[in-house]
């Protein structure tokens, strides 16, 4: 790959300053942008590392929200939530253990990747993304397939997440990326069910509104039997038409209202 | 260039390193050549090694990211010239053909076994979902980790 110059902050501010520089990007676990770079798909001239920021570390309970801060890895989500278990187990289920190890939750919803786990939870949790700059709603956060909300330069430093009553997320594996080939995710709270799907929206995550209006009234699987979203608004690639996404985006919502 | 200074198996590797050199790059340049370059896109773990004591793909990892931090290679599994129980168990089960994802396998396993001591063969198999083999099918490596894990439980090693 290209040559570039490293800088290891130890503070946010400090990667905030280094970030100014024309051609900078942060790097959190770099287990998306580091095969980017690899494949020349990407070329920063500056890498801000995150990882060595005590500040963007760590999970912390405050009243009825669980904060996981922004370069917290997948191993620590899974490992160190206790109370909010369908995001612990998405945690310990994205990739492998080794990509566990190194991958962030900032560095995955900063990429939005339309196939990755985490922005479902997100969406479906309605959490909130803190930067360095201001607070944005999930709602707000997610504009399309590897577009977010985020401007240049700016840092996700945590993720406070509100616990739901019950919750679940059920993936349908991609077996070689292991990535979700669908996942949905789905939450209850006192004021109704949240839907969010991931790996199968042509915009990226979406919430299944439909599903949220008919689980709100009554969440049991029933109530959304035979129910799917229309296909035309679904991706299709060579490991899945939109029209069999569709089909698995209403299985998978059946099975996570079952497992929640 | 960059000066990298990494603790590797317990003694000091430093030298000049560029931004961009992977870990992997590091180690192999430095003649720890035991730890392999399978498919470089993070996907087969023949790359595997510990850092502070947790699995992570070498070839998804700068070398610059890690100064000061602690890493175990192959080289450094087997104790005083005898081999690693791990290592033992893949010759005395054949967990290896081709050999060249084997140093991978060793670190996964052990990073598994240091977390879960008694897996089943269910965990040892979703553990190395990002550790590939080409030749065995598998089984003689999950044997040999589960004949491994068994040695070490009983400290009959």
């Amino acid at each position: 790959m290209y040559d570039f110059e490293f800088v290891g902050p130890k503070t946010i501010a400090e990667a905030v300053d280094a970030l100014r520089a024309e051609g900078s990007q942060p790097l959190s676990g770099g287990q998306t942008l580091i095969p980017t770079m690899k494949q020349r798909l990407a070329a920063p001239t500056r890498l801000v590392s995150l990882a060595e920021i005590d500040e963007m570390k760590g999970v912390q309970r405050k009243n009825n929200c669980i904060r996981i801060r922004g370069a917290t890895t997948h191993a620590e989500v899974s490992r160190n939530v206790k109370d909010f278990p369908a995001l612990a187990k998405l945690a310990g289920g994205i990739g492998d253990p080794a990509v566990r190890n190194r991958g962030t939750i900032g560095g995955s919803l900063a990429n939005n990747d339309p196939s990755a786990c985490y922005p479902s939870a997100v969406l479906a949790s309605a959490a909130t993304i803190i930067t360095n700059s201001h607070e944005i709603a999930a709602d707000d956060f997610f504009q399309g397939v590897f577009t977010t909300a985020l401007a240049e330069g700016e840092i996700i430093t945590a993720v406070e997440f509100p616990v739901p009553r019950r919750a679940a997320y059920l993936k349908f594996e991609q077996p070689a990326s292991r990535f979700a080939l669908v996942g949905v995710f789905v939450a209850q709270f006192e004021s109704g069910v949240r839907v969010a799907v991931t790996g199968a929206g042509e915009d990226g995550v979406f919430r299944w509104r439909e599903a949220e209006a008919l689980l709100s009234g009554s969440f049991s699987p029933d109530a959304i039997a035979g129910l799917s979203p229309p296909a035309d608004q679904m991706m299709g690639d060579l490991f899945g038409t939109p029209e069999y996404r569709a089909h698995l985006v209403g299985v998978l919502t059946k099975r996570a209202v079952a497992a929640a | 260039m960059d000066f990298v200074s990494i603790s590797v198996n317990g003694t000091e590797l430093a030298g000049p390193a560029e931004p961009r050199n992977l870990l992997v790059e590091f180690l192999r340049a430095n003649g720890l050549t035991g730890t392999h370059v399978g498919c470089d896109t993070s996907q087969c773990g023949a790359c595997n090694v510990l850092v502070d004591g947790k699995l992570i793909k070498s070839c998804t990892a700068f070398a610059v990211e890690l100064q000061g931090r602690s890493v175990t290679t192959i080289e450094g599994v087997a104790v005083g010239g005898a081999l690693h129980p791990i290592q033992r168990a893949f010759h005395d089960y054949h967990g290896l053909q081709c050999g060249f994802c084997t140093p991978g396998m060793i670190i996964a396993a052990l990073a598994l076994l240091q977390e879960n001591t008694k897996p089943t063969e269910d965990e040892i198999r979703a553990f190395l979902a990002g550790s590939i083999c080409r030749c065995t099918g598998y089984q003689n490596i999950v044997t040999a980790i589960q004949a491994a894990a068994e040695q070490m439980e009983s400290g009959n090693v």
